[in-house]
């Protein structure tokens, strides 16, 4: 559900029956009896009827939606479909072109409308309807020549009609057309239509796909839940205890990122995959640890550095991508790390003109690397093997012997601390001051 | 009384297919005529390249996407519930609600977890957007935003930032300030522009980026320090609702369900609309990533749950029941994946065995619809904002006695 009422199309929603009571309105309004006076406005040799201004402020919010929907016009700004509460000159809108009629507003009503604005104002549009008419042509090319034509004859046949009545029309339909097709910025405007072509050229890209057969799929997903079942806590529970249930946070005292000793679930998990590795801060330190040993730290550096320009700040972006080139890629660099020549090339013309995903190609050449090699052999290094045999298995928490005490519940430091005392830290060594303690909780 | 100095006949027999319908003046060799828009549509495409028309462009089309289906079929040689039947059906299911977080003033439309597994950031209808540390209930933030119906909100990594937006049409980013004296307001940051409201925005890696959907029927990413545009995804044909990021090893793709009953997946490096999945019945509500990445569900109106399978590139699953009959506002993994929550209008919550397809467990608890569900970073609890004002976290009880139920009774909110 979106709370947008009218889709992108225009066609409305669910506004019926608000619309029924807003035309009930503007009809007792219109009663030459009990509704609005109106006046008759000269102009200069021709006299246009039935104009009237509004200047009961209650009913101003009331008249605005009249406004915003198209039902009243002004007449001095017309683009600026608001209600004034002044002297200013609005009209009613004939029923024609009322929001219940539901005219569909096509694309080609807009087309024929812009064409014969084009022609009488000879090529002088406003930006916006400029640009709409321009993506209408390119869109709707195969009836251009209706289009013309139809703008053509709808001119003559105006033409052949009182200057006043004229007028009326004109405004009329600019005021309907303001309402249905409202100046957004014309990229949001091709947006908002999808053309056949492209709907085409999607589908004919998908059928060249390569699948993969049901069976295979739907077996992964079996043996990744099984596989994670254990660490699951709400399948299998966690150990010592679920930390809302008993109101012990043990279980994240444990698992936290800076513990001495890690529980056994948490070392286990770095098997299952290297993302799993790498996206616990522990396994990143361990297998770190382990590649310093190999001569092979510089790739997981590498590694980092790399998504590090990958998801860092825009503006950044050209001095780290030359800090990773002077550390990493650079001949004779201090931390070389060994990416085939196809890629080095490729790297190397890309870093002429710095972006953010210029490191990619040998971002994943490294990751793979490590991925291949030293992953399986630091799982199955003396470090890992070592590091499981010690790791924790957590007792489960015995019930508590007197049911009625309520655990307290400790807060704890809030993320946004670490940042708060590291730059007060800062702060401190550039005063030269102790007043350390003020901001700490 | 109204301008009708002509005579115009705007409903009626349409002069062509005489079918009754809205009419168009149209005038042929100075004659008025009255066609009916189809109609006109029809005649004004005789001018078009030899053998194409409309109507063939939309043959064309129709093919294409029948022979899609045919080719995406060819490969389905099981269904998910018969690779499950080895499986162990669960158990029951007890969940409790263990903490009810009771503070904000309306509707509470969107929730986030920080990293920190115990922090969550809520927005509610009223504007305001409230940091909790679930655990404790307490209050931490609180910010007022300067639009009602705040529909999206994220915490970011580090946990130092919340981005939160609605009908403003912008994402703003407020960096979390520890001094109790300091207005969150003066330091927000505004990121994101779109021309229709935000419905939803996710952080990516880091706390530098962030990415959006629209209401305007597009997806976007942003640099949260210069406020500027990356990449824009267009391809939804109407108001996207919801987006997630996938947990692959390359993280560059996300998924993003809309109004338009599609579910995209997204490359982020080019913008380009990778696969597209249209078998929901009614709008996308939610879309949430398996957690290894394979597959996505999706929660919709048509009061079905859908598993899509990216390598299969077909769906998979289907989570529904007769008994059902309002829509899913919400649905989230537990951290195997074998369980999905889905929060629904009718007020309850359903847990899916994703595999086996059945339900194990009903919640009940809320006293509205539940607009979000979400389950915590290290699957300990999920928690559910609803139009009742309230959120409640709640876990899983294993029920291995009475003692410890009682236990828990006692120790209850």
């Amino acid at each position: 559900m979106t709370i947008n009422t009218l889709s992108q199309d225009g066609v409305q929603r669910q506004q019926m029956p608000c619309l029924t009571k807003m035309e009930r309105m503007i009809i007792s309004m219109q009663d030459p009896d009990m509704g609005i006076k109106l006046r008759n406005q000269r102009l200069l040799i021709t006299v246009i009827p039935h104009k009237c201004s509004i200047s009961d402020e209650e009913a101003l919010h009331v008249g605005q939606l009249f406004v915003k929907y198209g039902y009243i016009y002004p007449l001095k700004e017309p683009r600026n479909l608001i209600l004034k509460a002044d002297d200013s000159s609005y009209r009613f809108q004939t029923p024609y072109y009322w929001m219940s009629t539901r005219w569909p507003a096509s694309e080609l009503d807009y087309a024929i409308y812009l064409a014969k604005k084009n022609i009488r104002k000879q090529g002088e549009l406003i930006e916006y309807e400029k640009e709409c008419y321009n993506a209408l042509h390119k869109r709707i090319n195969h009836t251009w020549d209706f289009v013309v034509m139809q703008a053509r004859e709808q001119l003559r046949a105006s033409k052949q009609r009182r200057k006043g009545d004229r007028i009326v029309l004109e405004c009329q339909e600019q005021a309907y057309w303001l309402v249905n097709r409202p100046p957004v910025s014309p990229e949001h405007y091709k947006l908002t239509t999808l053309t056949k072509n492209t709907i085409i050229e999607h589908n004919r890209i998908s059928l060249a796909r390569n699948r993969v057969k049901s069976s295979i799929c739907l077996e992964s997903y079996v043996k990744y839940c099984e596989q994670y079942q254990p660490h699951d806590p709400i399948m299998q529970g966690c150990l010592p205890s679920n930390p809302w249930i008993t109101d012990d946070i043990m279980f994240w005292n444990m698992n936290s990122e800076t513990v001495a000793l890690p529980t056994k679930l948490r070392v286990e998990r770095w098997s299952f995959s290297f993302m799993e590795l790498l996206n616990d801060q522990m396994g990143r330190k361990e297998f770190l640890t382990y590649l310093e040993k190999e001569f092979s730290a510089e790739n997981l550096c590498f590694w980092q550095a790399c998504e590090d320009v990958r998801h860092g700040e825009t503006a950044k972006i050209p001095e780290k991508v030359d800090e990773v080139y002077k550390q990493f890629l650079a001949p004779g660099a201090s931390r070389w790390v060994n990416i085939d020549s196809k890629t080095m090339e490729k790297t190397l013309e890309g870093l002429k003109r710095p972006h953010r995903f210029v490191l990619d190609d040998a971002q994943m050449h490294i990751y793979f690397l490590m991925k291949k090699d030293s992953y399986p052999r630091y799982l199955k290094s003396e470090l890992y093997k070592n590091l499981l045999a010690r790791a924790i298995v957590p007792q489960e928490t015995k019930k508590s012997v007197f049911p009625f005490m309520r655990r307290q519940r400790h807060s704890s430091p809030s993320p946004a601390l670490a940042t708060q005392t590291a730059e007060d830290d800062g702060k401190a060594k550039y005063s030269n001051s102790n007043s350390g303690t003020a901001s700490r909780l | 009384m109204c301008d009708q100095t002509f005579l115009a006949i705007t409903f009626g027999p349409c002069d062509n297919c005489s079918q009754n319908k809205p009419l168009m003046n149209i005038y042929l060799k100075n004659e008025p005529i009255n066609y009916c828009s189809l109609c006109v549509e029809l005649m004004a495409c005789q001018g078009l390249a030899k053998g194409e028309t409309t109507n063939t462009l939309k043959a064309e089309s129709e093919s294409l996407k029948a022979k899609l289906e045919e080719e995406r079929a060819k490969l389905h040689d099981v269904e998910l519930h018969q690779v499950a039947e080895k499986i162990d059906a669960l158990g029951q299911f007890v969940m409790k609600t263990r903490r009810t977080l009771k503070g904000h003033g309306n509707k509470v439309l969107c929730m986030d977890w920080c990293r920190d597994k115990r922090r969550i950031v809520s927005s509610s209808q009223d504007g305001k957007v409230i940091v909790w540390d679930a655990y404790t209930t307490n209050k931490e933030h609180a910010v007022t935003m300067p639009c009602t119906w705040v529909m999206a909100c994220a915490y970011a990594p580090s946990g130092c930032a919340v981005a939160c937006g609605g009908l403003d049409n912008k994402c703003s980013v407020y960096p979390l300030s520890l001094d109790k004296n300091e207005n969150l307001a003066a330091k927000k940051k505004s990121v994101a522009m779109h021309t229709n409201y935000l419905s939803s925005c996710s952080f990516t890696n880091s706390d530098m980026q962030i990415l959006t959907s629209s209401g305007d029927g597009t997806c976007a990413l942003w640099d949260v320090e210069s406020g500027q545009l990356l990449q824009s995804f267009h391809g939804h044909s109407a108001d996207v609702l919801s987006l997630d990021l996938a947990p692959s090893e390359t993280g560059n793709t996300f998924v993003s369900g809309g109004c338009d009953k599609k579910a995209n997946v997204w490359d982020m490096r080019s913008g380009q609309n990778v696969q597209s999945f249209e078998t929901h019945e009614s709008d996308i509500n939610n879309v949430k990533y398996y957690p290894s990445g394979d597959a996505f569900a999706t929660g919709s109106d048509d009061a079905t749950c859908r598993l899509y399978d990216l390598r299969a590139d077909r769906e998979v699953a289907i989570y529904s029941k007769d008994s059902i009959i309002f829509g899913a506002s919400s649905v989230d993994f537990s951290l195997s994946g074998r369980l999905l929550f889905a929060g629904y209008n009718d007020y309850t919550i359903n847990v899916w065995d994703v595999l086996k397809g059945t339900r194990v467990a009903i919640l009940f608890g809320h006293e509205n619809r539940v607009s979000t569900v979400r389950v915590s970073p290290d699957g300990t609890a999920f928690c559910s904002g609803s139009w009742d004002n309230t959120l409640r976290v709640s876990a899983y009880l294993r029920s291995s006695g009475e003692s410890e139920l009682r236990n828990i009774l006692y120790n209850t909110v």
